[in-house]
């Protein structure tokens, strides 16, 4: 076959596509045409395909049932390697030159699928199956029974290689939102548009129109989709108006925050936009919202109602009078309703293939039956179809009459389907609004919602053409009117569209039969009627439950054809109403939404920023290798040639004890505390006292919880009687300043203190160990480095290398220290005066990770290592830094029973006694290797935790910082670290490990 | 031992990237305010503008989110009891000192921030729509115009914005160390805006302003 001409079921003239225009694609392999207008979905009906996907559980052969967003069956997968999408729908997909797809879930082909033998052990592929069946043997699960399942029942196939398009987002503020360019949509839109109010429009299709494009229609005596054109270029051209098509709004979230995707250029193919962001999510705050979403039409539940060949009565209509396709030769309808009568009708007008319309009700529309009598059709009335027949597409229907028996066979080669609608409801749901049952159209309609929206058109059931309209226009008008503008709202139009429906769910449950065949309620997921009804038997009374355990409605078509079936069957089965049964709850997103679009531009180096101090690109230069702390990069250590991070840390420690060792410092938190309270201030939030801190020195604070928990620390200046300048540890900078604020805010508002973040004002450089003092007295001759002048905790103002600084000598590792501060747009400036200033005495750069080392030597603590938020300062060794006589935050905590308590755990220093063993951070520690004489299964218990460990050049051995019960009274005791198969002993010690006099830290004057 | 005096902002090494993006300024221009005054200020304005005004030659705003000028300065809203206080390079020590002496006696906060942000200034039709993508507040030429001022986010970074001309150009304040990425950030904005340009981006750039 030539393959690419064949176009076999196109309707000479019909259809709103480009003749002029081919497209080649390809399905499966085969190498097709279709046109310019076309789905996926409609160019393949074009050529007489019908068999396009099988089905989830029993790969069932499937068609398209739908020609919209409804569509439970056409998923295929688009396009081949990093462009490769699964599961979409083909019915939304837009024809390009060269499109490739191929079905899901089937092997190895469409036609002819192995796995259809499932359908053979369909009575215990029942509800529940999973649950009831491979509940044994238990380790089975994850090795076998999970692998096998997923390879079995999965879709299609995700992409193995980076997405190579890229992904926006836009925030948009409106004062009207409205969803939905159809009938209602475009009519309420121009109402806002021309009021010239901040107006957005939102359509899923290429174009507006909406219902208008699937069925002829007549609007001010111009064909429908002629009046959508001219409403949307009306639209369009207004400059406060935001049209944007192929747009879907997947959720409505509060505060009328509605968010879409807008999908620029997938209907041009893969890779042929470069540059161009392929999808935009949409984020819409609005000040009203005008829901006009249509409606979906729903199938019948008869025996084997999933065949190829089975469609919907609209979309049976949309094929022919939008795209010109023809779906048979002989097609029957299967109608309950006065909407689907017609829609056959149409349909018939244009393809001339519908024979004969079967209806369960006595009595249709006298206009209607007429008018198909004029167009050939024969009407059965009390009759459904009970069930079709065929392999791989319908070839006939047993026809049965409502009263009494006998089936009767009719060939036929298409059925369409209408067992009536169901307004769109799920965006109104999720805003949430509230949903009611009406009887008479057999329908779930908006009711009320909580947030300012107004419904319109089908969604409103105002199902036909000019009460759409009118619908449309009364809710921009009553939209304007809530935002203040002088329109007269009118009322409230009060007469809903009739739909003569005669509710038929489920054919055997009507008909009172056990009829063949398998009656499909959610196609995607293959939940039939028989699921449900076992369900109802086994007990499932909530439709919650019920979704929940037969799956009703929870593939990714989120039950749009299904929902409303299952429930009524459910209710049916337990005798209720179905108003008391009620919908489950709808849930964004409406359409599936891919991560990419979701991830926008926050990828790669924009995923999440970078912090970097001023001294960055020395760093870069110098080779160091970074740590992230927080979202900030720091030098983890500075490797020669050939030195792995052991080395290299070894070489650092070693430097920064015996001769000199330089750190960026620059990421800790700096607040500027000013005000004639703030030594008060001080006095409240750190444990300690701070009223006679002397301007010009410096003390080490601990700040606790409420709770008496150690919060966080650091060392905070007196700048002067009414100024501090606190610092905090890099992680907490933001959270602490909240803390203060909150504290200044809510409890102390008397107190007169301001507090601001000075972080990145200044540029910090410590420059530590012996040879300190000999460094800075070659950056600063002017300044006086002696003990005598410049002691221990204080700072002193000055110039170094030439920049104006603030020199604090504060010290996190027990030597001689130095932190130089300076503006930071001198940062880099003054670290490589310090690197030139430090050559001859040895000093090194060194990283997080010595600082870690060095601190760990001297047992300085670091927030959320040694502690956890359950430690207490007394825990850790701080009890120095605790005042006894004024009150802070968390004082009252220290004298509950349990922070009071002897035999807390506290901090202790460790040393194993194999000297290279390492002991892995959060390491439990036991008393005695001894395992328990109740149950040798068991080991002695822990008695805490290893929070810190390293090893050490300085000590020539591993050593540790833990926090062991009662760890104070066990010094020289060994404890063991539990490690993988054995035990190790260590032993334990006072945490200083180094200089426990403090002899080290004024060096030699 | 001395080091350059010579200062170093915080986005130095973009003048060239940025000066790219600036192609067509009619479109997109951006560029950074390097080293001008920023002071942050914290007053009981209701009873002590006059003294700020004395100093600064500029009145403090009351409104929220919006910013005045006088003399030298423009002074931004913050909060209820703070400003930040915009002046050329180099006036941020005599500027402080004044202010501190002004306020004697009275509960202030007068902290120099100079060297701690820095500023973006963007300009031209895309202006609006590039920040759109990352800043969730209304910046339709009607709801975002001088003399407006708003604390946000742009992505993922806390920024401060200042409407400075309708036109528009928009001041973007950043922290230093988040400036890499809302400079990184806003170039691909651009570029996204750019390479649409035949697909979208005069329409929505057109209805945003």
């Amino acid at each position: 076959m030539s393959g690419t001409a064949a176009n076999i079921a196109r309707i000479e003239g019909a259809g709103k596509i480009d003749r002029t225009r081919p497209l080649a694609f390809t399905f499966n392999g085969r190498k097709l045409q279709g046109y310019a207008g076309d789905t996926l979905a409609s160019a393949l009906l074009a050529n007489g395909i019908h068999l396009v996907a099988r089905s989830f559980k029993y790969h069932r052969p499937r068609g398209m049932l739908t020609a919209g967003n409804e569509e439970p069956n056409a998923l295929v997968q688009l396009e081949r390697g990093p462009y490769t999408e699964p599961n979409l729908r083909a019915t939304e997909i837009e024809l390009y030159e060269g499109l490739d797809a191929s079905s899901v879930n089937c092997f190895p082909n469409v036609q002819f699928d192995l796995r259809a033998i499932n359908g053979l052990a369909s009575s215990i592929l029942v509800a529940g199956f999973y649950n009831k069946t491979f509940m044994w043997p238990k380790g089975f699960w994850k090795k076998v029974y999970e692998p096998a399942l997923r390879a079995a029942a999965g879709l299609g196939v995700a992409p193995d290689s980076p997405d190579p398009d890229t992904y926006d987002r836009m925030h948009w503020h409106c004062d009207v939102l409205v969803v939905g360019a159809g009938p209602a949509g475009l009519s309420a839109s121009l109402q806002a548009g021309r009021r010239g109010v901040r107006t957005v429009i939102v359509e899923e299709a290429p174009e507006a129109g909406g219902s208008l494009l699937q069925r002829p229609a007549t609007i001010d005596g111009v064909a429908g989709t002629e009046w959508a054109s001219k409403a949307f270029a009306e639209l369009d051209a207004m400059p406060n108006v935001l049209f944007l098509c192929r747009t879907s709004v997947f959720g409505y979230y509060d505060h009328n925050y509605l968010m879409a995707v807008e999908h620029r250029t997938d209907h041009l193919g893969p890779g042929r936009s470069p540059g161009v962001a392929r999808k935009r999510l949409w984020h819409f705050r609005a000040k009203r919202v005008v829901l006009a979403t249509g409606a979906h039409e729903r199938p019948i539940v008869f025996g084997n109602n999933d065949l190829p060949g089975i469609v919907l009565a609209n979309a049976a209509c949309t094929y022919a009078t939008r795209y010109g396709v023809s779906l048979g030769k002989c097609g029957v309808a299967f109608v309950n309703n006065d909407h689907g009568f017609a829609l056959a009708l149409e349909t018939q007008a244009v393809a001339r293939n519908i024979a004969m319309i079967i209806d369960p009700r006595p009595d249709p529309d006298d206009a209607l039956v007429k008018r198909a009598a004029a167009l050939g059709v024969r009407v059965l009335c009390n009759s459904v179809i009970a069930t079709a027949h065929g392999w791989n597409r319908v070839s006939s229907v047993d026809i049965c009459p409502t009263r009494g028996t006998g089936l009767a066979r009719l060939e036929c080669d298409h059925v369409l389907v209408s067992g009536g609608l169901n307004p769109a409801v799920h965006l109104y749901s999720q805003a949430p609004g509230k949903l009611r049952y009406d009887a008479n159209l057999a329908c779930f309609l908006p009711d009320q919602c909580i947030q300012t929206v107004e419904v319109a058109g089908a969604l409103n059931a105002r199902f036909s053409l000019d009460s759409a309209l009118e619908d449309g226009a009364l809710a921009g008008k009553r939209t304007l009117h809530t935002l203040g503008q002088a329109v007269d709202a009118g009322a409230p139009a009060e007469a809903k569209d009739e739909l003569h429906i005669l509710p038929v769910w489920s054919v055997q449950a009507q008909l009172g039969l056990k009829l063949p065949g398998k009656h499909f309620v959610d196609y995607q997921n293959d939940v039939t009627e028989a699921d449900i009804l076992l369900a109802s038997r086994e007990g499932f009374r909530s439709v919650e439950h019920t979704k929940r355990y037969t799956t009703t409605g929870m593939a990714t078509d989120q039950g749009k054809t299904s929902n409303v079936i299952g429930l009524a069957i459910l209710a049916a089965s337990l005798g209720k109403p179905i108003p008391e049964v009620g919908t489950t709850t709808f849930r964004p997103p409406f359409t599936p939404v891919t991560f990419g679009a979701i991830a926008g531009r926050d990828r790669g180096s924009l995923s999440d920023p970078v912090r970097t101090t001023p001294m960055h690109a020395w760093h870069v230069d110098n080779g160091a290798v970074f740590e992230d702390v927080g979202q900030w990069k720091r030098p983890w250590y500075f490797p020669k040639p050939g030195e792995d991070l052991h080395a290299a840390v070894a070489r650092e420690t070693k430097a920064l004890r015996t001769t000199a060792g330089v750190m960026d410092a620059t990421t800790l938190g700096k607040i500027d505390i000013q005000g004639a309270d703030a030594a008060e201030f001080l006095n409240r939030v750190y444990t300690n006292a701070w009223t006679k801190l002397a301007v010009g020195s410096c003390r080490y604070g601990v700040m606790c919880r409420p709770d008496g928990m150690v919060m966080d620390d650091g060392v905070t200046a007196r700048l002067a009687d009414d100024r501090f300048l606190m610092t905090t540890t890099t992680g907490n900078a933001a959270r602490v300043l909240d803390w203060l604020e909150e504290w200044l805010q809510t409890e102390w508002p008397e107190l007169e203190v301001y507090c601001t973040t000075v972080t990145e004002q200044w540029a910090t450089t410590a420059v530590v160990g012996p040879n300190a003092r000999k460094i800075l007295k070659a950056l600063a001759p002017d300044m006086d480095f002696s003990n005598a002048a410049f002691p221990f905790m204080t700072f002193r103002e000055g110039v170094v290398a030439g920049l104006a600084a603030r020199v604090f000598r504060i010290s996190f590792n027990g030597e001689l220290s130095y932190e130089i501060n300076v503006p930071s747009w001198h940062g880099l400036a003054l670290w490589r005066a310090v690197i030139e200033a430090g050559k001859p005495h040895g000093l090194t750069p060194y990283g997080t990770e010595t600082m870690h080392v060095a601190r760990a030597e001297k047992g300085y603590i670091i927030i959320g290592q040694e502690t956890d938020g359950t430690v207490t300062p007394q825990d850790v060794g701080l009890e120095w830094a605790v005042s006894k006589q004024k009150d802070f935050i968390g004082k009252r905590s220290f004298s509950r029973s349990d922070t009071a308590r002897a035999g807390r755990k506290q901090l202790v220093g460790l040393l194993p006694q194999d000297k290279a063993f390492v002991a892995p951070e959060g390491s439990h520690l036991v008393a005695s290797p001894e395992r328990s004489t109740f149950d040798p299964r068991l080991g002695s218990p822990s008695i805490g935790h290893i929070t810190s460990s390293y090893y050490s050049p300085n000590l020539e051995s591993a050593f540790a910082l833990a926090l062991i019960a009662n760890g104070r009274a066990m010094h020289g005791k060994t404890v063991y670290c539990s490690q993988g198969s054995g035990l190790k002993p260590m032993t334990v010690t006072d945490p200083v490990f180094i200089d426990k006099e403090g002899k080290r830290r004024d060096g030699i004057d | 031992m001395t080091a350059s005096t010579d200062r170093v902002s915080p986005l130095e090494n973009w003048t060239a990237r940025f000066a790219a993006a600036s192609a067509t300024p009619v479109q997109f221009s951006i560029r950074e305010v390097a080293f001008a005054t920023h002071i942050n200020l914290r007053v009981d304005a209701a009873a002590f503008g006059a003294k700020v005004r004395a100093v600064l030659g500029c009145d403090l705003p009351v409104v929220a989110n919006t910013w005045t000028t006088g003399g030298e300065c423009s002074a931004i809203w913050l909060g209820p009891d703070e400003w930040l206080v915009v002046a050329p390079d180099g006036r941020n020590e005599s500027f402080c000192a004044d202010l501190r002496t002004a306020l004697s006696g009275v509960h202030h906060a007068v902290t120099d921030l100079s060297a701690n942000r820095t500023m973006l200034e963007i300009a031209g039709s895309d202006a609006r729509v590039a920040l759109a993508k990352g800043c969730p507040l209304d910046l339709h030429g009607s709801a975002f115009k001088p003399p407006q001022s708003a604390q946000s986010l742009l992505a993922k970074s806390q920024v401060l914005l200042q409407c400075v001309d309708a036109n528009p150009v928009i001041r973007v304040f950043v922290r230093n160390s988040f400036a890499a990425y809302v400079a990184e950030w806003l170039l691909d904005a651009a570029a996204e805006l750019a390479a649409s340009r035949n697909l979208d981006t005069p329409r929505i750039a057109n209805r945003l302003a």
